[in-house]
């Protein structure tokens, strides 16, 4: 019987097997090159980024390039060594090579996000940097008596190693100590944990509010007959395919203290002139606002699971003895969970990252954690603590994925 | 590695394109790139043939550093922020400017001395003062109108929302201002621990009726809608409105903010002779003066000030609406480039937290 299988050969006398593989690579191969220009796309517009924007959060060369000799004399010293006169030699040199270089500004950014006020030391005393002459101690402290500061020299010794966890610690509203021991952050200058906590729960608030309301809409488009399905359909589409700038823009004019529903509340005589109800600018506005953004990303998915739902079962439900309630959560529920759960990860991974509403009808406390990522990038240019941030929030919704993976499956979600 | 990064993002973000008698210059777009097309390059080009891209960028140093540390300049003058200007002459990312290729005033007094003081930096030279003021509404103010920053952290005498720039730079030294702090002190207060207490402090007082607003065009809106009574704002944008749309707003000159727009060329400019004849040119007495015709910035030469004339409507005297005007000049604030690169970190950190809790 092996025999007869191993004889096997095709028309020209090739082995089967061979054959059939060599075709199968051929196949393989042609797969492959249709592909290939989406997944080069995706490599150099999506991976290759992302990967890069990570790669800051724990790799930060700004301070060892432009200090190398410190960088020598931290390596050859163990922490906790006295700051002697081998170091400020070290830090002369550096200060030299900063000026001719002109790194100073960037190298001292770098420390100053750890010892605030540092950065001018750094470019005031390597504008005298060529005119330094041993002993070095005296001539840097001359020129700047806080050089002798231990937490600058605790800093920079981080900070000479291009490889550094310090940008998670500060994520975490973690700092460290002149001892270099990890402790948190002065009171008034924590800040992250509580935005993550908040983000986190404005988005299941938004999710769920999605789900409340997008749920019926979904229901009423699977079951209304055609034409009044499409109108419906138009309805929850039009917005869908509207900027989203403009729709947040124009809650903006619905909501805001002089806006539309304030002056309809005041002429209904519900409230007086001076008590205009505060919707905007605060927690509330971006609650409303992000739900009805993303309001379609649950519609869409809930409907196409509905539309494959025969009314049928429902109807053997009721003729089988159920009460409606029962039939629908025993029987018409179970089925649109695929709906749910896409619908639902859809709109939650949405708005953990959300940043253009919460930007403009936000306020002070509808901030989100994308927010600070967005100031990070834009304002303070601290490019290493937003990749930390980013980094945080993309492994959030990744635990997020997997748990959801685990008690509903991936398999069963359902986009439409 | 941040090359390789920088070098993606610019080829993803930007499409300017470099051909020869073209000079590229990045600006901050709305009414105020239009003044300075109208009194820069349209009579730059007039004289020297040479065309003039005029680029809109929300802040023109961030494509300015993404291009020259990928190498790959396209960008041949950008109007930046004293702060910027700055740190990006301390990264090497800006040509030098010398300060003798700058002309002199008509009257002969060399450009050094003609500039008001700080406005020739190693980098950059400034066209315009501008000033972060407070503006109200005057129509809901018929009697005894608010005068001063106090009057702004006042909600009681003055009850209604207030609209405030969402970032710590101005924030928290119009605070300690308002708290009695005199403009030319600020920096020396908010140096100290108590200080940045004070100012949060101060801004305690508000924090309930603060409407936050991010960017410039926000503050007249809001004031226009009636969303906030008293706002602090750019001058020339609160200008526009009073003038240009008749709006009943007015401007509280005391404690305002002042800062400095200036022109700087980037390391590997395309065209940087052009750049710098233009730099020259833009910065000239009379140009300055030409400008003020457009917006209410005030000129960085004090030669410049004899020569503001009218706005464009020919009827609006521009010397009382100039920043640089003695009488609004009470009680400024200078802005501090270098307590702020210094402190940046901290008290934004502190303020966001501030904002947040």
């Amino acid at each position: 019987m092996t025999d007869a299988t191993a004889l096997l050969t095709t028309a020209d006398g090739k082995p089967l097997k061979a054959a059939l593989a060599a075709s199968l690579a051929t196949r393989r191969r042609r797969a492959f090159l249709l592909v290939a220009p989406l997944f080069l796309f995706i490599m150099i517009s999506f991976i290759v980024p992302i990967g890069q924007m990570l790669y800051q959060s724990f790799y930060n060369d700004t301070f060892s390039s432009a200090a190398p000799n410190l960088a020598e004399w931290f390596d050859a010293n163990p922490e906790g060594s006295a700051i002697d006169e081998s170091a400020y030699a070290a830090l002369a040199a550096d200060l030299a090579l900063m000026k001719k270089d002109k790194t100073a500004g960037a190298a001292g950014t770098r420390i100053n996000y750890d010892v605030s006020g540092t950065r001018s030391m750094f470019t005031s005393t390597a504008r005298k940097a060529d005119k330094f002459e041993p002993p070095f101690k005296e001539a840097v402290l001359a020129e700047e008596k806080k050089w002798d500061d231990p937490n600058i020299w605790r800093a920079m010794r981080s900070a000479s190693s291009p490889f550094t966890f310090d940008f998670y610690l500060a994520a975490l509203d973690l700092t460290r100590d002149s001892s270099g021991s990890i402790v948190p952050v002065a009171e008034g200058q924590a800040i992250y944990k509580t935005l993550f906590w908040r983000t986190l729960s404005m988005s299941i608030e938004i999710t769920a509010l999605c789900l409340l309301l997008g749920f019926p809409i979904a229901h009423l488009l699977a079951v209304l007959p055609m034409r009044k399905a499409m109108l419906l359909m138009i309805l929850v589409l039009l917005p869908f395919w509207t900027s989203l700038l403009v729709r947040t823009t124009s809650w903006m004019v619905l909501l805001q203290s002089q806006g539309v529903l304030n002056d309809m509340l005041v002429w209904a005589g519900l409230i007086d002139e001076n008590g205009r109800i505060q919707m905007m600018y605060n927690q509330t506005g971006t609650i409303v606002a992000m739900t009805h953004i993303l309001l379609p990303f649950t519609v869409l998915p809930l409907y196409s699971v509905m539309k494959t739902i025969p009314p049928s079962y429902v109807r053997a439900a009721r003729s089988l003895g159920a009460t409606s309630w029962t039939a629908f959560r025993r029987v018409y529920l179970p089925q649109t969970l695929p709906g749910i759960g896409a619908g639902g990860l859809l709109v939650f991974i949405l708005a953990m990252g959300y940043y253009i509403t919460p930007a403009l009808v936000g306020g002070a406390d509808g901030q989100m954690i994308s927010n600070m990522i967005a100031f990070h990038m834009q304002k303070s240019l601290n490019w290493s603590l937003a990749a930390a941030l980013a980094a945080m929030l993309l492994a959030i919704v990744l635990i997020f994925f997997w748990i959801y993976d685990r008690l509903v499956g991936i398999d069963k979600m359902k986009l439409g | 590695m941040k090359k390789a990064m920088m070098l993606t993002t610019a080829l993803i973000a930007t499409g300017f394109a470099a051909s020869a008698q073209e000079l590229n210059v990045v600006s901050w777009g709305g009414a105020y790139t239009v003044s300075q097309v109208e009194a820069y390059h349209k009579p730059f080009t007039e004289m020297t043939g040479v065309k003039v891209n005029s680029i809109d960028a929300d802040n023109p140093a961030t494509p300015l550093k993404a291009q020259v540390e990928a190498g790959n300049v396209s960008i041949d003058l950008a109007d930046i922020e004293l702060s910027d200007a700055i740190r990006l002459c301390d990264e090497g990312l800006l040509e030098e400017i010398d300060p003798a290729m700058l002309p002199p005033a008509p009257d002969g007094t060399p450009a050094t001395e003609d500039f008001v003081p700080g406005a020739i930096q190693d980098c950059a030279v400034a066209n315009i003062v501008w000033a972060t003021v407070v503006a109200y509404d005057a129509s809901k103010f018929p009697e005894n109108p608010p005068s001063t920053l106090a009057d702004f952290f006042d909600t009681e005498k003055y009850p209604g929302k207030r609209g405030l720039l969402k970032a710590a730079k101005r924030s928290l030294e119009m605070a300690l201002v308002a708290d009695g702090v005199p403009g030319s002190e600020v920096y020396e207060v908010l140096g100290t621990e108590e200080g940045v207490a004070r100012a949060l402090a101060k801004l305690d007082t508000i924090k309930d009726s603060v409407v936050w607003w991010e960017a410039g065009a926000q503050p007249p809106q809001l004031l226009a809608d009636g969303e906030v009574v008293m706002t602090t704002g750019y001058n020339g944008r609160i200008f526009n409105a009073m003038i240009a749309e008749n709006k009943p707003f007015n401007i509280i000159w005391d404690g305002a903010y002042m800062d400095y727009d200036l022109w700087a060329i980037p390391k590997g400019a395309p065209h940087l002779e052009d750049a710098k004849k233009f730099l020259a040119f833009s910065t000239d007495t009379q140009r300055l003066a030409d400008q003020a015709k457009y917006i209410s910035y005030g000129p960085a030469r004090k030669s410049s000030s004899a020569l503001v004339g009218m706005y464009q409507d020919g009827k609006t005297e521009m010397a009382p609406h100039m920043p640089t005007n003695p009488d609004n000049l009470t009680n400024p604030i200078w802005t501090d480039p270098t307590f702020w690169a210094d402190h940046d970190v901290e008290l934004s950190e502190r303020f966001n937290a501030w904002l947040a809790n």
